[in-house]
């Protein structure tokens, strides 16, 4: 404190301070009058996602509602709205490729529960003094049976399938909040800590690890953390090519809002059009344009996380740093174990002035493969370079075909490939014209070292189209008894070809000692290249009828695979995560000293397991 | 100790198939129109099949290879370029050259030869069918027992026959010192290896990458046999692992998803070789195989050789033998063209699983009247009454079939018919003189010493136990464990722990001798008990095994059985304790316990002649090195054979009669 002798000016000073205390003392007055907060509400919300999911999207599908695929009363398929290029489009040739590929007849359906019955829904057990301190904090929640459901699962087909029929969830969140940016956070999580109450953070709900599956053993009240309404580009910074943003934006707005300034991220994971910025940071998300832009850990500048010990964040934002081992390396992949992300200082760049796609047809597999890694040894891989086995090549054909855009056959046929073998590579270019003219011909000059034919921009636009797509495919399968589901590893280039066999056919095996009546159908494609190796993603369905537990038969042969893939040098996961359903090999694949190591940062970071999604560890 | 586990693990009730006779046809058509027909096999997968040249580049060119290559260099001095060549030379002398033109002659040539050595060439054509459906799913390694030349011929014939892919046969080098033979060989499949090769890297990376090239791609299944050289004495031998490594190891690094081993039992009702293994056994060196050799050997086409019995067992996956055994992604984080020594886990796993594969050729193979016979005869030498002979065959017959053996006996056929046509077909070995079954004994040229007599006796002795060998595979656990009660007996204890004890301890003596599983003592102590208690032998009462009043034959022809081994060995020891000199060499070791043997029998003081059998003195040197009581040492070029005479003394007694003391088996321990 001042002391009497000081000057008027240091009095001034200290008015001043009293003034702008007393200032703060009134604005919580008027917290009670609901108009708190107000750097958080300013603006409308601008995000496509609204609080009430359930209103544009499936409560127990993909996507949303108004964008369906259904076989017509021609037996035609259709591919319903208005959003995506397919939509309004009848696809004639996709019922036989279904029909002959699973056995399957659209005759014979299996159709899901038409609403949510909230009776089946688990009662919310709230915590009320913490109900009770929220309140005050004018934050909005719901403890609405279907905003409890919706955030009670991610994708995975158990899940889904559960929802389709009927079944009841074991445990679900007990209530849903809603936050507005990174204070509101801070007071949820220290209520949270206050009151011992378990916070699920929940992005986009894309999950395919079991992630947002409560912990059917968890006995507190469970919050879960919708953090889609914290979702601005709070600033751009021109100079350094890097954009402020919350967390809880998606990928999609996050891109279109970027757009409108010139900008774009390049981070396009599949999941793009729900996935959540935060939700990428927590999973070590990858994107299909990574080779130019990078996957999430090389996009992302600074991290803002709110844990029950406080916020983390480093002090500046020099684009490397040998300060120890990189703290944002902790809350990387870790999965909503630690606490929210909430602000991510991530690259952004300028729009592409040309882009391209391409596509070139392969003789087989092995010759893709093989035109991929020297793509990769070259360190001239496009933004995009994907290789699709000969089984997608046939669906992509059939689901295309009669379509304005297609398929030239022509030119492979007249070369002698044979059509059950060949398989097709889908290229993106981006960059300026030139280059990206210049960098086309030297990849199809390589893939024509290994046989590779060009094969049209068209036939590759039609993958990425298709990419957005499929997962609306599922739905559609298990309108007709039949379920399926994907995953994705990462193998050094010399296994890929061995681990893309085994693993079809040990899910082959699998499928016929456990039952399964029709021929499972197993699809992988390399999705992306590393200099030492790949990502490799593997399509799984099968026909289910005669089987009294699908769920359970797909889940052991879903087992089997991973165990394949771990016996054959492949990862446990490249982008996917670990959540629940992985967790049991997480000692095998870091060794338990690792294991340890992150058990251990937990331990002092959230000693009260206040994030109680049980992932990971 | 003892664990609980039941005996379940070996099914005695295996369910065989049934056999057709493939010379039936062949005496009812034209063998020619046979060799010519169209041949078309399936293959693994569809691949189109590789030619000879084709697959040499691939493997010249291999990652592997090149990485030895380059190694060898560095360590030479000499230019990669000239490794390569070598590598090339290598390459030359060892791949097959399968030719369809060679593989019709052949079936030509044999089906003539075998319709007049042969009553019959019996198949089991649901094996065929099972190998057929094996082939096209996953790589196929065929694993033939190997008792005679003829076998691997006979395996190429049988798949030609079937219109199976023709396998591609791993030979021993010495087939190609016969000249025109040898190449004949290469052009029907067969591959040629060096006998040693010890520390030769680059010999040893050209001879693995080729034949994992050939599994890698599945051009033909592969062929070896796993006892490494013909038995001569009709015991299956101690597997080798070399090959049996080179082929699954491609499935642990992924690079197949399974590997199939198909046993393939093959018995032959008299061997082609008989009595010149029972003379290679006592010392007379093998005749360097030459065409000349193999031409005289026409002589033999005049006579009946009986009929043969090819069983193709069930196909085992190696990938569900080594599911839960071995961990695959130890093999992540090395390059996988370098070559490795195999981890502990997997060598486990390889000899496991080659002493399992030995045990299922055993399993089928099909056992002759005459077996039980030669058996009995061994433990009668001075010959027994032909109605005496006939009535405790029959008794062994139905004791053999109660432990599963998988005896081929006339049906319809009445007993005493069985047992004279069995005489018929063997009397080089027997011979019914009035009323007395004794052996033949060879006739002498002109004078003799008593040296030769012997020998020409113990050709006799050691012919005929090739036979009683052919049954050791069923009685040796129940054997064992008689043998073990005998010696309780003596000294009156009878409880299990103590029964066990000795059993282990045979069971360690013995394995060099028979194939007993390592590791599986407990479970074969159980096997013996279950077998026992089964037919009657024995009760088993708390902790006692005792003797029933029925077990009596049944405990002595146990005994009988393996009286030659105990002996045999129990000369050996006596020889090192009290005959062999300070520096004795392994080379002087086995002619030294001959002629040791040899005047123990001439003075009277021994009746056992298999002990001249060099395969029994080098199985029982094997066991007392493995048990420590003898040490080698390497002193200039020579090995000497030091002996811990105490420690030989002791195993003598046990061998002998006495119980093992608890100080005996600590200090094999």
């Amino acid at each position: 404190m001042a002391s009497d002798s000081n000057s008027s000016e240091s009095q001034r000073i200290a008015q001043q301070r009293l003034r702008i205390i007393a200032g703060h003392l009134q604005k919580h007055k008027d917290d009670d009058s609901g108009t708190i907060a107000t750097e958080c509400k300013a603006e409308a919300n601008k995000g496509t996602v609204p609080r009430k999911r359930q209103e544009i999207m499936k409560w127990n599908g993909w996507g949303y509602s108004d964008s369906k695929f259904l076989f017509n009363k021609k037996g035609q398929a259709e591919f319903t709205g208005k959003r995506y290029r397919l939509s309004g489009m009848v696809l004639p040739s996709l019922q036989d490729w279904f029909e002959n590929t699973f056995g399957a007849s659209v005759n014979h359906k299996s159709p899901a529960t038409p609403a949510l019955n909230a009776s089946a829904v688990p009662p919310a057990s709230l915590n009320e003094a913490f109900v009770e301190d929220l309140k005050a904090t004018g934050i909005p929640f719901s403890h609405e049976a279907e905003d409890r459901v919706f955030r009670a699962h991610g994708h995975c087909l158990h899940e889904i399938f559960a929802l389709r029929e009927g079944k009841k969830f074991e445990r679900v969140p007990d209530m849903v909040v809603w936050p507005n940016c990174h204070n509101d956070v801070v007071k949820i999580v220290e209520l949270a800590c206050k009151h011992n109450v378990c916070l699920i953070p929940y992005g986009g709900g894309t999950s395919v690890t079991s992630a947002l599956e409560c912990p059917p053993e968890e006995t507190r009240c469970i919050v879960s953390l919708d953090t889609s309404q914290m979702n601005r580009i709070l600033w751009i910074d021109e100079k350094n090519l890097v954009a402020h943003v919350e967390a809880g934006i998606i990928g999609q707005d996050l891109e279109r809002l970027l757009n409108e300034s010139g900008y774009c991220t390049g981070h396009e994971p599949d999941s793009m059009e729900f996935s959540s910025l935060g939700g990428w940071v927590a999973t070590r998300a990858s994107g299909m344009k990574k080779n130019v832009y990078g996957n999430i850990e090389d996009l992302v500048i600074h991290l803002k996380v709110v844990t029950p010990r406080g916020v983390i964040e480093k002090s500046c934002q020099g684009p490397r740093m040998s300060t120890g081992p990189d703290i944002h390396h902790f809350i990387l992949g870790s999965e909503g174990t630690l606490g929210v992300v909430t602000e991510v200082t991530m690259k952004i760049r300028p729009i592409p002035e040309y882009q391209k796609y391409g596509s070139v047809v392969f003789p087989n597999f092995e010759a893709g493969v093989a035109c991929l890694r020297e793509v990769a040894k070259q360190r001239c891989a496009p933004a995009s370079i994907r290789l699709m086995d000969n089984e997608q090549f046939q669906f992509g054909k059939s689901s295309f075909k009669t379509l304005p855009f297609h398929l030239c056959k022509g030119i492979y046929i007249f070369k002698g490939f044979d059509p059950h073998q060949l398989v097709v590579a889908t290229l993106l270019f981006e960059g300026d014209r030139e280059r990206v003219l210049q960098h086309e011909k030297q990849v199809y000059d390589i893939a024509a070292t290994f046989g590779g034919l060009a094969a049209g921009e068209d036939n590759g636009q039609r993958g990425y189209i298709l990419t957005f797509v499929i997962a609306y495919l599922r739905d559609l399968g298990m309108d007709y008894y039949v379920v399926a589901e994907s995953f994705e590893t990462s193998v050094p280039w010399d296994r890929v070809l061995d681990l893309c066999r085994n693993v079809k056919e040990r899910i082959n095996r699998e499928c016929k000692e456990r039952g399964v009546q029709f021929q499972p159908l197993t699809s992988c494609r390399v999705t992306q290249t590393y200099d030492a190796g790949a990502c490799v993603y593997f399509y799984f369905a099968f026909n289910y009828r005669g089987l009294a537990d699908p769920v359970h038969t797909y889940e052991r042969v879903e087992h089997a695979a991973r165990e394949e893939i771990l016996a054959n040098g492949g990862s446990l996961s490249h982008h996917h995560g670990v959540g629940k359903l992985r967790k049991e090999w997480m000692k095998e694949s870091i060794s338990s000293l690792g294991v340890g190591m992150l058990q251990s940062v937990k331990d002092y970071v959230d000693p009260d397991n206040i994030f109680g999604n049980r992932n990971l560890l | 100790m003892a664990s609980k586990t039941l005996y379940s693990q070996r099914d005695p009730m295996l369910k065989r198939d049934c056999f057709e006779d493939i010379l039936e046809e062949r005496r009812n058509s034209s063998d020619l129109k046979y060799a010519l027909r169209c041949y078309a096999p399936v293959l693994y997968k569809g691949v189109t099949p590789c030619k000879a040249n084709m697959l040499k580049n691939i493997v010249l060119q291999s990652d592997q290879l090149h990485y030895v290559i380059n190694q060898v260099s560095q360590e030479s001095g000499e230019a990669p370029d000239i490794i390569q060549e070598e590598a090339s030379v290598i390459l030359e002398e060892m791949a097959h050259r399968l030719q369809i033109s060679t593989v019709r002659c052949f079936a030509f040539a044999l089906s003539k030869a075998f319709k007049t050595l042969f009553q019959h060439v019996c198949v089991n054509e649901e094996g065929i069918q099972r190998l057929q459906q094996a082939i096209q799913e996953h790589p196929v390694v065929l694993l033939p027992s190997h008792r005679s030349y003829m076998d691997f011929l006979l395996m190429s014939y049988i798949l030609y026959t079937y219109d199976l892919a023709l396998p591609v046969i791993a030979a021993g080098m010495d087939f190609m010192g016969m000249k025109f033979v040898g190449e004949m060989l290469r052009m029907s499949g067969a591959f040629f290896i060096r006998r040693s090769f010890g520390g030769d890297k680059l010999y040893w990376a050209v001879f693995s990458e080729y034949v994992k090239t050939m599994l890698r791609n599945g051009f033909a299944p592969i062929e070896f046999f796993l006892e490494g050289t013909r038995s001569r004495t009709c015991k299956s031998l101690t597997p080798k692992l070399g090959l049996l490594n080179i082929v699954i190891e491609p499935f642990f690094k992924g690079e197949v998803f399974d590997v199939n081993l198909v046993p393939v039992s093959i018995s032959y009702e008299r061997i082609l070789e008989e009595s010149l293994y029972a003379r290679e056994l006592l010392g007379v060196p093998k005749p360097k195989e030459s065409t000349s050799g193999l031409l005289k050997a026409r002589r033999i086409l005049s006579e009946d050789y009986g009929s043969i019995h090819v069983y193709f067992g069930q196909p085992v996956s190696v990938r569900s033998l080594a599911q839960g055994k071995v961990n695959r992604s130890t093999y992540n984080l090395f390059p996988r063209h370098i070559p490795r020594k195999p981890m502990e886990e997997t060598q486990s796993f390889v000899n496991d699983t080659a002493y399992r594969i030995v045990r299922l050729q055993e399993d089928n193979m099909v056992l002759k009247p005459w077996v039980l016979m030669a058996s009995l005869l061994l433990q009668n030498l001075e010959g027994l009454e032909l109605s005496v002979l006939t009535e405790q065959t029959v008794w062994l017959r139905g004791l053999a079939l109660s432990y599963a053996a998988f005896l081929d006996w006339p049906d319809q056929a009445p007993t005493a018919k069985v047992v004279s046509s069995s005489l018929a077909l063997h009397r080089g070995l027997a011979c019914v003189s009035g009323d007395r079954v004794s052996l033949v004994v060879g006739e002498p040229l002109g004078p003799v010493t008593p040296e030769e007599a012997l020998f020409n006796r113990a050709v006799s002795v050691l012919s005929c136990a090739s036979y009683r060998n052919q049954v050791l595979h069923v009685f040796l656990r129940p054997a064992m464990l008689a043998v073990a009660m005998h010696t309780a007996a003596s000294s009156k204890k009878s409880e299990w722990p103590g029964l066990y004890n000795c059993f282990s301890f045979l069971w360690d003596m013995f394995s060099n001798d028979f194939i007993l599983c390592p590791g599986d003592t407990v479970q074969d102590f159980e096997e013996a008990c279950y077998l026992l208690v089964k037919t009657g032998a024995v009760q088993m009462p708390q902790q006692d095994i005792v003797m029933t009043d029925i077990g009596q034959p049944t405990l002595s022809f146990f005994n009988g059985l393996l009286e030659p081994f105990l002996q045999g060995y129990q000369v050996v020891c006596r020889y090192l304790c009290e005959e062999a000199s300070e520096g004795l060499t392994e080379k002087q070791y086995i002619p030294a316990v001959r002629s040791f043997a040899v005047k123990l029998i001439l003075a009277g003081n021994l009746r056992c002649y298999e002990v001249l059998s060099s395969d029994m003195q080098k199985n029982a040197l094997a066991a007392l090195l493995r048990m420590d009581a003898v040490r080698k040492v390497k002193v200039a070029d020579q090995v000497t054979l030091i002996v811990n005479k105490m420690a030989v003394n002791s195993i003598d007694d046990i061998l002998g009669g006495k119980l093992p003391t608890q100080k005996a088996l600590l200090a094999r321990l």
